[in-house]
């Protein structure tokens, strides 16, 4: 029993990522075109419903080319170590609070980790690996030049993106997720609480999940497609299922960290039983991961890249001492409610 | 005075530096947000195709045919067309005929893989019998069916009025 409670939530979140992911791909074609007043895939079963299950037939189907000039170990390695990397973050993300199902109570989320945080800061970091080996390996200059580009950009953000969470850590007092989104009760979001960490915290977040304006690594005008020219078949369909559920677990780190969770206000005086609060709970927080996600989704349909200084440039002298005086500032003002 | 000052010192053009408020970035972000998310709501330019069409207007140069009239061809032979035309397309052999205008094409053909559609046949002819349709649905599956002879090149001049109205309101 105490193995099969994990075991049900692990496929249960992995299924639901992996057909969120699908059809993310169908709706960010469906947005972008009512943006650029167009109608987008509609011909795919209704509404262009089955176009994400056509892709995923067409991917499998075709040939998956390695070039002979390649090191084929860790140009095999480097879609896996992506996807990996992008799937497992969500294991400490709370989607729900405790939930009383068959005598138990379940706690919503995979993993319990007391230091959540790190552990979603560390697995992202490893993100940059399968980028920049995919980069190394093709032995194409396009995908070099593309996973340097990467390695730089992340570890640049990843600064910014960890310095920007304390600020938050600092008024929560710990480092555990669950218990990040109980301080956030009543609507005492940290978005609006903290609202430096809260923008520079989305900023590296775009830039961690390499979305436009900071999609240098592949940048299609001037690196052909960055670190996955040379991936042909399934294996560049695995660096696409990385870079959309990564934008979903991004998503979701922004609604745990700074929209709530799965907070939702009011929803105690209305009367409800234990388990339709619960459920209740979770229907917030999905549909506050998809309102960021289509908030990503709509950025990146309206900014054009940056270049690649510009991009530095705000990485080190914009959001680094911005990330770093808002803790100055948060401990300040903690100092003066505490006397 | 032009350009460069005098001794031939470059005049540096600097664009207007950004305000604070636009260095700030966020508020310009907002701003196209707003432009973009605002074009959610305007009508879609998407035609569905095989289901709807897009009808040209007369001024469109679809593929080229011979204008039938009265039940025969306009077209006199002279070889005009053939002779304009840029990338040697069309060849017509001439024929005598009782008819008044004594002269008619035994064979016109159009080789619709080397047409590009340039109208220059459609502007030299006396005749106006070789004009530009409104038709632009041109697939073959191999290059025999790309030689259009007279068979598909004759159209009845009713359905090609409006681009003659065309041609004489702007020639």
């Amino acid at each position: 029993m105490e193995i099969i409670e994990p075991l049900v939530k692990i496929v249960l979140v992995f299924l639901i990522n992996l057909t969120t992911v699908a059809y993310l791909v169908y709706v960010e074609r469906r947005v972008s075109a009512l943006l650029q007043n167009r109608i987008g895939p509609n011909r795919v079963g209704p509404a262009g419903l089955l176009q994400p299950v056509a892709d995923i037939v067409k991917l499998f189907l075709k040939e998956d080319i390695v070039p002979t000039a390649a090191n084929k170990f860790v140009h095999s390695l480097a879609p896996i170590i992506s996807l990996v990397v992008a799937m497992t973050t969500f294991a400490v993300i709370p989607f729900g609070n405790v939930i009383h199902l068959f005598g138990r109570d379940i706690k919503l989320m995979i993993a319990d980790v007391n230091v959540g945080i790190l552990y979603i800061l560390a697995l992202s970091s490893l993100g940059v690996y399968g980028v920049t080996l995919s980069g190394w390996s093709s032995n194409n200059k396009y995908s070099l030049l593309g996973g340097l580009r990467s390695s730089a950009q992340m570890i640049s953000y990843e600064l910014s993106m960890g310095l920007s969470i304390i600020g938050v850590l600092m008024i929560a007092q710990t480092l555990r997720l669950d218990k990040i989104v109980e301080s956030q009760a009543h609507g005492m979001w940290y978005f609006w609480r903290t609202p430096v960490s809260f923008i520079t915290f989305v900023v590296a977040s775009f830039a961690e999940t390499n979305r436009l304006p900071f999609d240098l690594p592949e940048a299609e005008p001037e690196l052909v497609g960055g670190y996955h020219t040379e991936y042909s078949g399934m294996k560049f369909g695995l660096f696409f299922l990385a870079e959309y559920a990564n934008m979903i677990t991004a998503s979701a780190i922004i609604t745990t960290l700074f929209l709530g969770g799965w907070q939702l206000p009011f929803v105690g005086h209305l009367g409800l039983s234990d388990l339709a609060v619960s459920l209740l709970q979770v229907a917030a927080f999905a549909i506050k991961v998809c309102g960021v996600l289509l908030f990503f989704i709509v950025v990146r349909w309206t900014i054009p890249r940056f270049r690649y200084d510009q991009l530095m440039n705000i990485g080190w002298k914009v959001m680094l001492p911005l990330a770093i005086a808002n803790i100055l500032a948060t401990g300040f003002f903690l100092l003066l409610r505490m006397n | 005075m032009n350009d460069r000052g005098s001794m031939g010192e470059t005049k540096v053009i600097r664009k207007k530096d950004l305000t604070i408020w636009e260095k700030m970035y966020i508020p310009e972000i907002v701003k196209g947000l707003r432009i973009t998310l605002s074009q959610v709501f305007r009508p879609t330019f998407t035609v569905q195709y095989p289901e709807q069409r897009f009808v040209p207007s007369a001024s469109f140069r679809g593929r080229p045919v011979l204008v039938e009239e009265n039940g025969t061809e306009r077209c006199v032979a002279c070889g005009l067309c053939s002779r304009v035309c840029p990338s040697l397309a069309i060849e017509v052999q001439a024929a005598e005929t009782e008819d008044q205008k004594e002269r008619y094409p035994v064979l016109f053909e159009i080789n619709m893989l080397r047409c590009i559609f340039c109208g220059f046949c459609e502007e030299v002819c006396p005749e106006e019998a070789i004009i530009m349709s409104s038709e632009y649905e041109l697939a073959f599956s191999n290059q025999k069916d790309a030689l259009f002879g007279k068979d598909k090149l004759l159209v009845p001049i009713e359905k090609v009025q409006p681009r003659l109205d065309f041609l004489r309101a702007n020639r």
